[in-house]
This record gives C-alpha cells, sequence and structure tokens, in this order.
C-alpha cells in the first residue's frame, strides 16, 4: 500500500564495506576505498607510496597564531600522489551550497556507493569535545544512512560512527582555510595490476630528495636543525613563559596531530619501508625500516621533555630541546641516507 | 629515564576513544595497534584547550567593562582567533581586530553580523547581545 512505503525512512548501506581503523585520516580513507574497489592497499603503503612524509617549520606561517609545523605533506597529497603513481582515476564533486552537497552525497549513498568526505573537525559531533579544533581537512567515509543519520567510518576511530544531516553539512561546508566545499571523492578506475617494486622505488627517492637534498632551509631533515636553531633563541626572544610553553607545545602537537599515532608519521612510515623490502626484496630498505622507528623514538624523546616544559616552564628543560631535536636530525638523516642507496 | 609520569600511557580527552599506532611486534613487524593514547599528547592537547578558555575567560570581563565587543568572546569560545576568523570569513585581519572593540562592532554591516554569526553558529541576534 502506498501510505506504508511513504512512512519507511530513507535508508542505503554501500555492500561488503565493514570499517577500518587507521593511524591517520587521509591515508586511511584511500587504503579503504582502493581495497573496496578491488586494489587492496595498506594504509602505509598509501602513506609511503604517494611520498607523503615530511618535515617543515614555516615560521611565515601562523595557524592560531603559532608557526606551521608539519610532519608530512599539505593535506590532498596522499590522494593526488596515489592517483598519479599507481595510474588510479578518482572522480572528485564539489557543490556550491549544503543542500546540493547532501544530494550529491544521497545520489551515491543510493546507489551503494562509500564515498570519502573532507570536512572539518570542528562540527563532527562524535570527536571528543576537547579535540574539537578548527582544522577543515579532515577526510572520512560515509557508506550509508539511516533517515537523517549518516552512517559515517572515520579511519581515526576504532568503531564506525554517525552524525546528523544538519552537523554534517556544517563540518562539510566550514569557512576558511583548506576550506572542503563539501568535497567528496571515490575512485573510479583502478589500474588491473601495479608493479609494486618500482612505484615504491620511486616514491622513496621522491621522500629522500625532499628530507636529504631540501633546497631551503625550513624544510626536511635542514628544516629540523632550523627549528632547534629557533628553540635555542627562544629565551632571548621578548617572549613570556607561557608564550614559550605554547610554541613548544604546538610543534609537540602537530606530531601527535591526527593522525600518526605519535612519532611524527615515523612508524607508519617504518611499516612502509618494511612492505617495500618484501617488494623489492631488498635487505637496505628493512633496516632502513628500523633506523625510521628509531627517528620516532627521538621525536617521542624530544615530545616528552618537550611536553615536561609545557607542563612546568622549566628554563632547563626548554634549553636541553635543541639537542633532542639535533638527535632527530641526525638519525633521520642516516635512514634517508640508507633509503637513497638501497 | 623519567621519575614523573609524562610519558605515561593514558590520554583523558580522548574520552576512552582508541587511536591507531603503529608498533614493531616480537617478530619485528610493524603492525597497528589500537592505543589508549599518552600523557604527553594530553598535556600538549590540554594546553592549546586552556589558552582558549582563558582568552575567553579574559575577553568575557572585558566585555562587560566595555573594552571589547561580544564578537571577541565568542570567538575564543569557539576555539578561533582573529586570523582565522578573519579566513573564514574572507576579510582581512585588521578589519576582524577592528570589530573586536564595541564601537566598531555595533556599527557592523547586517551582512557581516550574519557571516560571523553563520561561522559561530549562532543567531545574530545573539551574537549582538553582551555574553
Amino acid at each position: 500500500m502506498a501510505v506504508a512505503s511513504e512512512t519507511i525512512s530513507r535508508q542505503s548501506l554501500a555492500r561488503d564495506f565493514s570499517h577500518q581503523h587507521a593511524a591517520h585520516c587521509e591515508s586511511g580513507v584511500m587504503a579503504h576505498l582502493l581495497g573496496h574497489a578491488g586494489l587492496p592497499l595498506s594504509e602505509a603503503a598509501a602513506f609511503g607510496l604517494s611520498a607523503s612524509l615530511a618535515f617543515a617549520h614555516l615560521p611565515m606561517i601562523r595557524i592560531n597564531e603559532q608557526a606551521l609545523t608539519s610532519y608530512r605533506m599539505p593535506p590532498g597529497h596522499i590522494v593526488r600522489g596515489l592517483e598519479k603513481r599507481l595510474g588510479i582515476r578518482m572522480r572528485r564533486e564539489r557543490f556550491r551550497d549544503p543542500l546540493s552537497g547532501m544530494a550529491g552525497l544521497d545520489r551515491h549513498l543510493d546507489a551503494g556507493r562509500p564515498v570519502g568526505l573532507q570536512t572539518s573537525v570542528y562540527w563532527l559531533p562524535y570527536f571528543p569535545e576537547d579535540m574539537r579544533f578548527h582544522f577543515n581537512a579532515h577526510n572520512l567515509i560515509v557508506y550509508g544512512r539511516e533517515g537523517d543519520d549518516y552512517l559515517i567510518s572515520d579511519p581515526v576511530f576504532e568503531h564506525p560512527v554517525r552524525a546528523h544531516r544538519t552537523a554534517l553539512m556544517k563540518a562539510r561546508f566550514a569557512r576558511g582555510p583548506f576550506a572542503p566545499k563539501g568535497l567528496l571523492y571515490y575512485p573510479e578506475a583502478v589500474p588491473e595490476s601495479v608493479d609494486w617494486s618500482a612505484v615504491a622505488r620511486k616514491a622513496i627517492r621522491r621522500t629522500c630528495m625532499m628530507m636529504r637534498y631540501s633546497p631551503v632551509p625550513w624544510i626536511g631533515v635542514r628544516g629540523i636543525r632550523y627549528l632547534a636553531r629557533r628553540l635555542e633563541r627562544l629565551p632571548k626572544r621578548r617572549l613570556t613563559t607561557r608564550q614559550q610553553q605554547l610554541m613548544v607545545g604546538q610543534v609537540i602537537r602537530m606530531q601527535e596531530e591526527i593522525g600518526t599515532g605519535g612519532g611524527g608519521f615515523r612508524y607508519l612510515y617504518a611499516a612502509f619501508l618494511q612492505e617495500a623490502a618484501g617488494w623489492t626484496d631488498s635487505e637496505s630498505l628493512a633496516q632502513a625500516a628500523d633506523h625510521m622507528a628509531t627517528a620516532g623514538d627521538t621525536w617521542r624523546q624530544f615530545a616528552v621533555q618537550g611536553a615536561r616544559f609545557v607542563k612546568s616552564g622549566d628554563e632547563a628543560l626548554l634549553a636541553s630541546l635543541p639537542d633532542l631535536l639535533r638527535h632527530c636530525a641526525d638519525a633521520e638523516r642516516a635512514t634517508y641516507d640508507l633509503m637513497w642507496h638501497a | 629515564m623519567s621519575s614523573d609520569d609524562t610519558d605515561a600511557r593514558g590520554n583523558r580527552i580522548l574520552e576512552g576513544e582508541r587511536k591507531a599506532v603503529y608498533v614493531r611486534d616480537a617478530d619485528g613487524r610493524y603492525r597497528k595497534q589500537a592505543s589508549e593514547g599518552w600523557k604527553v599528547e594530553e598535556i600538549v592537547t590540554s594546553a592549546a584547550v586552556d589558552e582558549f578558555r582563558r582568552l575567553a575567560n579574559t575577553t568575557l570581563a572585558d566585555c562587560r567593562a566595555g573594552r571589547a565587543s561580544p564578537l571577541a568572546y565568542y570567538m575564543y569560545r569557539c576555539r578561533l582567533d582573529p586570523g582565522s576568523l578573519a579566513q573564514a570569513a574572507g576579510i582581512a585581519t585588521w578589519r576582524v581586530r577592528r570589530h573586536l572593540r564595541p564601537g566598531p562592532f555595533a556599527r557592523l554591516s547586517p551582512r557581516l553580523l550574519s557571516l560571523y554569526a553563520d561561522i559561530l553558529d549562532m543567531d545574530p541576534d545573539s551574537l549582538r547581545q553582551e555574553p
């Protein structure tokens, strides 16, 4: 009867889709979507093959009044990098207003297709309160809908989550830097096969070039040493202890960012190097993986000491940080040398 | 090495959620594992949250004393600052800073008031009110 069908709320669900937990949103989404499209890929491979490992400390760019520190390439680099290196065709859609954005999303869901979305973190209701900051380049997958509730596979969460239509609209159309404009994306075509060894080697060389042979002082291993010098000069600048603490805090926050799982993406990249060692049958890359994990450990040591300074404001702790950063720079440089010759 | 708990496990900011981290298992393989986080992240994230709270409290007092506009308070309460609010609104930072003063804010055009209100997810009339 017509009446019965009108009272059933809209429902759609992608087939053969189950949530996956990941350390980082963009690599987690791409690994998941590509796997679903028939090209299985680990999160570590998604991150490494797109040559997304990086380091930059850019005082000329301010985020919340603090210098920008980043441990990976800018948002979007993983998607574009995989597109290029693996020969995938990605489809992207942006929308002028929230309503057409949701209509566009609903069309894909009704067709049973899970899609990636770029969103703000601040407006996602399932995020813990004190993790909700204005960061507009978060990535998640929507795989279904129950009435006005959207079923979300957000890689950085352990289990599937939900968001109401109103909240998702706000998150998809937030203004500011990296404004998402309702971006949705999914793989349209994936290659039959990939020469993993060749792609890995090219990607590894690219990361080495950027980190080991950076032409500018703020990027790569040079950037880590640059940051060390800036921290050394911090007491001489006319800043309050609180301002110093906030500066150091920001450097460490980006290291721990959702999501790296700590170590500034170094552990994730170590996992990639280990996979690459398997594809290329290279003992050097296997060793490089361990070196990279050790580099991650040096970042953790820096983070612990930095957090102590953030808590206490003790000058002596601040004074110990530059040398810890130099250990990080040394550990990373040794790793890239190994990778370059592998 | 440590005599304090700075590198202890657990991060109350996660509110019971677990992050995925990569660790080396007994066979030397790097694998994903669910983690409750660690204190370091709790400390640095709290510092950032507390700073916004401090700024919100200070501007609330300034607002009530007629030294700052309601926009200044609601901005910090929403974890924005002049630079990021300016980028969200698509206007120059110096103009946002002007609007943090009571006089210029009171003379704000309805269009700009609506824009700020939309960014802060507020009703424009509430934004005009002293908090």
